[in-house]
């Protein structure tokens, strides 16, 4: 018997925080009928992780533009796994919204439900990752070129424009050490003054930085600047530079993460590149309006940067 | 009410709190009662009951299989090697179902002949086997099958209607049934759970019992593997994390109990359409991704703490 009940106990429970919950949600407007989708136009957002800092403030960008904007925004969190990402954009496929905002957790595993999307007569537009074997309408993500590129300048300035640099890749091969790496090499590139003594993957690994730079120091302690395509290898870069005893190395980093903001708070770096996770979510909102406008919009969306410097 | 009757509520009371469930949802959101929102659901429960249907007897042993996760994963992984290799569809899941209930009946060797606790013995092949998953794969993920047929198996429909993970989710749940009930194997289970010293004087081989169960659910899992690397029509080397939760809370919810020798793999089926109504629903609404931890953490503490409270 007290199975029984418990399961009916368990039902009504689900169905009281439902209702409770439902008209919350929504981000549009004030009333609990947006939420049932009446007036309202609805666009769903899924995300690959809420564990990470970096997507809860996309999500937080794209609900505020949301609310601003009187769309009704639903997202499910795909817990960093594939499948569960597929279930919740199926279900937003179910929920026939007008358009999907997908962070991938993975570019090749989600080109199915993408399809499936599509099929729906649904517009997708990917966000800071990309699909691989499927068409969306956009994508959005940070300018990674322009972002290595603002690195690059920045280093010639405060080296007055000569000396001896080092750069430290991330993972050969991935996207972001590719595009950082192409946009620093185009600005320091021909530069008279300039020589790249050393150009080395560290595979964004912070100890990997450390003893990467330890290496080339060895070989070489005259050198006045440091790119490192993430801040993980810059701050292991900044180590092994403070223990070689280097005085006067302009080092900058990529990401802003706390630990490297701090850093540079502190001197220990130059500057770093931040991204905007806020900007790429509420310019996900703006192109899912402009696709329910049915006004054109690009295929590529790059997403500025800033930099951070004491 | 006689105790006849209890016992006969008590037996249904999942499926009544499923049927309850969906009555609430369809009058809360129109689209969950649609056909096709229907058949979602059962594809996203597909997996997880596949799963669950193999945990359901390990359960019923009073054991535990916590390596379904990376058992999967790796079987993943080697059907996507296989067909890299330019071999079929066929040969690709003969594999990883062969390479499931091999890494199984490691499980069922280590506890039965090794008399190591079920739940470190599977502790320690999860982690082995993980890392097994990541050493094969290089750490990232195979993408990209040219083979129609195994499209097929996550991504395609008999009939036009029912998806194809929903007819094999279906299929093991007839032949699960049917052991259990039918079966003198599927009584040597109930025996071996219930009691295993009386089983063993009774004349059951309850080693033989035990390898072979941990081999199903090795099985079952890889099968698992299979449908999910067609669907994602890639195999992921992390993929599984945390599916054994999800199935030992299906077998749970479905009335099985963690004590071994009572319960039924109708009630998993249950329980684990319970738990893809529940996700379901919840994104229908639009409840966001935090509450619904929340709300999905309350039904299981709750029906099972109330079920347990019961026993007593």
């Amino acid at each position: 018997m007290m199975r029984s009940i418990s399961t009916w106990v368990a039902g009504l429970i689900v169905l009281i925080g439902c209702s409770n919950q439902g008209p919350d949600t929504g981000a549009g407007g004030t009333a609990a009928s947006t939420a049932a989708g009446s007036g309202a136009v609805t666009v769903g957002l899924s995300i690959s992780t809420m564990d990470n800092p970096f997507f809860v403030a996309l999500r937080d960008g794209a609900q505020a533009e949301a609310k601003a904007a009187g769309i009704n925004l639903i997202t499910v969190d795909a817990q960093n796994d594939a499948a569960k990402q597929i279930a919740g954009v199926e279900d937003l496929i179910q929920k026939k919204v007008r358009v999907i905002l997908l962070n991938p957790t993975d570019s090749d595993a989600v080109a199915n439900v993408v399809k499936e999307a599509t099929a729906a007569g649904i517009k997708v537009i990917s966000l800071d990752r990309a699909v691989n074997g499927a068409e969306v309408s956009a994508h959005i993500a940070s300018d990674n070129v322009a972002g290595g590129k603002m690195a690059g300048e920045f280093l010639l300035k405060r080296l007055g424009g000569k000396g001896n640099l080092v750069e430290l890749e991330g993972i050969p091969g991935s996207s972001a050490a590719r595009e950082r790496g192409e946009g620093f090499d185009s600005v320091i590139a021909g530069k008279p003054g300039v020589k790249l003594v050393a150009k080395q993957p560290a595979n964004f690994d912070r100890a990997q930085g450390l003893t990467v730079m330890e290496n080339i120091l060895q070989g070489n302690k005259d050198i006045q600047g440091v790119f490192a395509q993430n801040d993980e290898m810059a701050l292991g870069a900044q180590r092994a530079i403070e223990e070689a005893g280097l005085k006067n190395v302009v080092i900058v980093g990529f990401d802003a993460t706390a630990d490297a903001v701090a850093a540079v708070k502190a001197g220990k770096l130059a500057a770093t590149v931040q991204q905007k996770p806020e900007l790429i979510g509420k310019m996900g909102v703006d192109t899912a309006k402009l696709l329910i406008e049915g006004e054109p919009v690009d295929r590529n969306i790059p997403v500025p940067l800033a930099l951070v410097t004491q | 009410m006689t105790a006849r009757q209890k016992e006969t509520l008590q037996k249904y009371g999942p499926f009544l709190a499923l049927i309850a469930v969906c009555i609430g949802l369809a009058f809360l959101s129109p689209n969950f009662l649609s056909v096709s929102n229907s058949f979602d659901v059962m594809r996203q429960v597909s997996i997880n009951a596949v799963i669950a249907f193999g945990m359901t007897l390990t359960i019923l042993l009073g054991g535990i299989d916590l390596s379904v996760g990376s058992i999967l994963a790796v079987s993943s992984v080697l059907a996507a090697m296989t067909m890299k290799g330019g071999h079929g569809a066929g040969l690709a899941a003969g594999i990883a179902l062969l390479a499931g209930a091999a890494m199984g009946s490691l499980n069922g060797v280590v506890i039965a002949k090794g008399k190591v606790a079920p739940f470190i013995a599977t502790l320690g092949t999860m982690t082995l086997l993980r890392g097994a998953a990541l050493v094969l794969s290089n750490g990232s993920p195979i993408s990209g099958f040219p083979s129609q047929l195994f499209a097929m198996l996550g991504g395609g429909y008999v009939a036009r209607l029912i998806p194809v993970p929903v007819v094999l989710m279906l299929a093991m749940f007839a032949v699960f049934w049917f052991v259990l009930r039918r079966t003198v194997f599927g009584r040597h289970v109930y025996a071996t759970g219930g009691n295993a010293e009386a089983a063993k004087l009774s004349g059951v081989n309850t080693d033989r019992v035990q390898i072979l169960v941990y081999t199903v659910s090795g099985a079952m899992a890889a099968l698992a593997g299979v449908i999910l690397t067609s669907r994602l029509d890639s195999a992921q080397p992390t993929a599984g994390a945390g599916y054994e939760l999800d199935a030992i809370t299906a077998v749970v919810l479905g009335g099985t109990s963690l004590a071994g020798g009572r319960g039924w793999v109708f009630g998993t089926l249950v329980g684990a359409l319970l738990i893809g109504v529940l996700n379901n629903g919840l994104n229908l609404l639009g409840v966001s991704a935090f509450y619904q931890e929340v709300v999905k953490g309350s039904v299981i503490l709750l029906a099972v703490l109330l079920d347990r409270g019961g026993k007593t």
